[in-house]
C-alpha cells in the first residue's frame, strides 16, 4: 500500500546540536501511530519538517509519494502542534472560516466540526475568551474541517486539566474508529498505549524502535504473588524452568516468565505443591517499562 | 490571487486596531483636505481662504494632495508591520503554513494587499482632487486638468515602496514595536551617510549617492510643493525656480527597492525555522 507519509534519513541540526539524526520511517493508511521520546528527543521537530514549518538540513521526505508540494499535501492534513494557535480577536466561527480559506474547501463542515468537539454554542465566541481546555479543542475542529486523511498532534494533552485530557482522548479514539490516520507525538507513555497500533521510539533525534505496539511489548510478562508460604514459593518459583528471575519487595514477589504460562495453570501447580496464595495478579509489562528499558539501554 | 487578498482583508479587518488605522490612514487626509477648502473666517477680522491662494487649481492640486496625503502613510504602516507582527506573536504564522499556505503565498498575500490599499488610496486621492479642483481651480479645460497626473503615479510608487520597506522590516524583526523604530534608524542612517560621503568626498557627490537610498529615493518622489505654491504668487521671480516635477529615474529606483525589499522578505522567510 502506498504510504502517505514516507521519512528517509531525515537530519536537522541546529548549529551544533543534531535534533534530528538520520530518521526513517513511514506511515500508511488507517493505523494510529505513536511518535514516543523525553523531552528534547526531536519528536517536535520531526513533525516540524514535514508540516513545512522547519527547514531540514538533509533527507528527504515526500506526502503521497511525492506526488504533491508539501502545501498543497498540507491542505488533505489536519494537524496540530503544541500550542492552539489562532486569532484572539476573532470568534471561533472566524477563524475556522479562515482555516477553510486556507485550505480552500467549503465552509459546510464548520458546524460539524465545532459540534464533534463540542464548542457549537460558542462559535460566536472571541478566541482570546477561551480557555486552554476549549482552545485545544477548537484546533481540533480546526484539524477536522477538511476531513483529513491524516490527523498529526502534537503533545495534544499538553497542560490540561484532567477533565480536558479526558474529553481530548474521547475525541482522538472517535476520529480514529472512523479509520483516519493518526500520527500522535508524546511523551505521556498511556496515552500513547491506549490509542496506537504502532509507535516509533525516537532517542536524540535516532529512532530506537519502529514498529507495532505488541511487538514492543513483547515479553511474555510476570506474576505478582503473595502468600504467607513465602520460601516455599521462592524455592518453587527458582526450580522451574519457565522463569527467569524474581524479585522480593515486603510481601510482593514478582516473578517473571521467560516461557509463556497462564495464570490458572501456574495456580493449580502451587497447590499441588501445597503453596497456597493470598494474591494472584498475571501482569505485561507496561509501555513505560519498555520505553525506559529501550531508552536507558542505548 | 483573490483568495490571498479575500485572506488578508480578513485579518486586517476584524481586527479593531488595524481597522481603526486604515480609516484613519484614508479619512484623515481627505478631511484635511476638504478642511482647506472651508473659509475660515475669523471673527470678521481676517478669513483664511486657501483657494484664493491657488492651491486647489489644475494641476497644481495634484502635486499639493499627493504631496500632504503622503504624509499620513505612516498610519498605514503600522498596519503593515504589525501585521507581520501579529503573525510572529500570535504564532499564526506557523498555523497558517502547516494549514498548507505556503511561504510564498503568505508573503504575496501581504504584498497584494499593500498594492490594493496604495491603490484605493491613489483612487480617492484622484476623486477627491478632482471634485475640490473642479469646484474651484481657475481653469477647468480638460487638457489643463489631465496635465502633471505622473503626481499619481509617484504616490502609487511611492505608497507601495514605503510599505514594501514596511514589510520587510517586519518580517526582519518580527516584532512590530522594532520594526517601527528601525524606519526612524534607516532615516537617521540615510543622513549619516550623507554626512560622511560629504566629509570624505563633497556634498554633490554625497546628495547623488543619498538619491539612491530607500528613504530618500521615496521622498524624492514627490517634492515640498511649499516653493511652488510661493512662486504662483511670484511668478516674476525667477530666481526661486526649482524642479518640482517627478522623474521617472527616481520612480525606477524605488519600484527596484521595492522589488528587493518583497525578494528578501520571502527569502528571510522561507530561511527560517519557525
Amino acid at each position: 500500500m502506498e504510504p502517505i507519509l514516507k521519512i528517509s534519513n531525515l537530519t536537522k541540526k541546529f548549529g551544533l546540536i543534531t535534533a534530528v539524526n538520520n530518521l526513517s520511517f513511514s506511515i500508511s493508511k488507517g493505523s494510529v501511530y505513536g511518535i514516543l521520546g523525553p523531552n528534547g528527543s526531536g519528536k517536535s521537530t520531526t513533525l516540524g519538517i514535514v508540516l513545512n514549518v522547519v527547514n531540514k538540513t538533509s533527507g528527504d521526505f515526500s506526502w503521497y509519494g511525492g506526488n504533491l508540494t508539501t502545501h498543497q499535501a498540507l491542505k488533505k492534513v489536519g494537524a496540530i502542534i503544541e500550542r492552539p494557535n489562532f486569532y484572539p480577536y476573532m470568534t471561533a466561527y472566524q477563524n475556522l472560516k479562515l482555516v477553510c480559506k486556507i485550505k480552500e474547501i467549503s465552509f459546510d463542515s464548520i458546524a460539524k466540526c465545532l459540534e464533534v468537539v463540542g464548542l457549537l454554542d460558542r462559535k460566536e465566541h472571541h478566541f482570546s475568551s477561551f480557555s486552554l481546555g476549549m482552545k485545544q479543542r477548537l484546533a481540533i475542529a480546526s484539524a477536522l474541517l477538511n476531513d483529513p486523511e491524516i490527523l498529526i498532534l502534537d503533545e495534544p494533552t499538553n497542560g490540561l486539566d484532567p477533565q480536558g485530557i479526558h474529553q481530548i482522548r474521547k475525541i482522538i479514539k472517535t476520529i480514529a474508529q472512523n479509520g483516519t490516520t493518526i500520527l500522535l507525538a508524546s511523551h505521556l507513555l498511556d496515552e500513547v498505549e491506549k490509542v496506537c497500533s504502532h509507535v516509533v521510539v525516537l532517542r536524540e533525534g535516532r529512532s530506537l524502535f519502529a514498529g507495532r505496539v505488541d511487538e514492543l511489548i513483547s515479553s511474555n510478562g510476570f506474576f505478582e504473588l503473595k502468600t504467607k508460604q513465602k520460601d516455599a514459593l521462592l524455592k518453587f518459583v527458582d526450580s522451574h524452568p519457565n522463569f527467569s528471575h524474581t524479585k522480593t519487595e515486603a510481601d510482593l514477589i514478582t516473578a517473571f516468565l521467560k516461557d509463556p504460562m497462564d495464570a490458572e495453570e501456574f495456580n493449580s501447580l502451587l497447590y499441588q505443591n501445597g503453596i497456597v496464595l493470598s494474591h494472584l495478579v498475571k501482569r505485561k509489562e507496561s509501555l513505560e517499562e519498555q520505553f525506559l528499558q529501550l531508552t536507558d539501554n542505548k | 490571487m483573490r483568495r490571498l487578498i479575500d485572506l488578508e482583508l480578513q485579518k486586517l479587518l476584524l481586527n479593531r486596531t488595524s481597522k481603526l488605522l486604515i480609516f484613519i490612514s484614508f479619512i484623515l487626509p481627505l478631511c484635511v483636505i476638504m478642511l482647506s477648502a472651508i473659509k475660515v473666517n475669523f471673527f470678521g477680522y481676517f478669513t483664511i481662504d486657501f483657494g484664493k491662494i491657488g492651491i486647489f487649481n489644475f494641476p497644481i492640486i495634484w502635486h499639493i494632495t499627493t504631496y500632504f496625503s503622503a504624509l499620513f502613510k505612516l498610519f498605514f504602516a503600522i498596519v503593515v508591520v504589525s501585521m507581520i507582527g501579529n503573525e510572529y506573536s500570535n504564532k499564526t504564522l506557523k498555523q497558517n503554513l502547516i494549514d498548507g499556505l505556503s511561504k510564498k503565498e503568505f508573503i504575496l498575500s501581504k504584498v497584494y494587499v499593500i498594492v490594493f490599499f496604495a491603490l484605493v488610496s491613489t483612487l480617492i486621492i484622484f476623486c477627491i482632487s478632482l471634485v475640490l479642483g473642479l469646484i474651484y481651480s481657475d481653469y477647468d479645460e480638460f487638457q489643463i486638468i489631465i496635465q502633471q497626473l505622473e503626481f499619481l503615479v509617484a504616490y502609487f510608487v511611492k505608497l507601495v515602496g514605503f510599505f514594501s520597506f514596511c514589510l520587510f522590516l517586519g518580517v526582519l524583526a518580527k516584532r512590530s514595536a522594532f520594526a517601527l523604530a528601525f524606519i526612524f534608524i534607516e532615516l537617521i542612517f540615510e543622513w549619516i551617510v550623507l554626512g560622511i560621503i560629504t566629509w570624505r568626498s563633497n556634498f554633490e557627490f554625497a546628495q547623488k549617492v543619498q538619491d539612491f537610498l530607500p528613504l530618500t529615493s521615496m521622498s524624492n518622489l514627490i517634492k515640498q510643493p511649499f516653493q511652488r505654491i510661493a512662486m504662483t504668487k511670484l511668478p516674476a521671480n525667477e530666481e526661486i525656480t526649482y524642479d518640482y516635477s517627478v522623474h521617472l529615474d527616481n520612480i525606477l529606483i524605488v519600484l527596484a527597492w521595492t522589488v528587493i525589499f518583497i525578494f528578501f522578505s520571502y527569502k528571510l522567510l522561507k530561511k527560517r525555522d519557525l
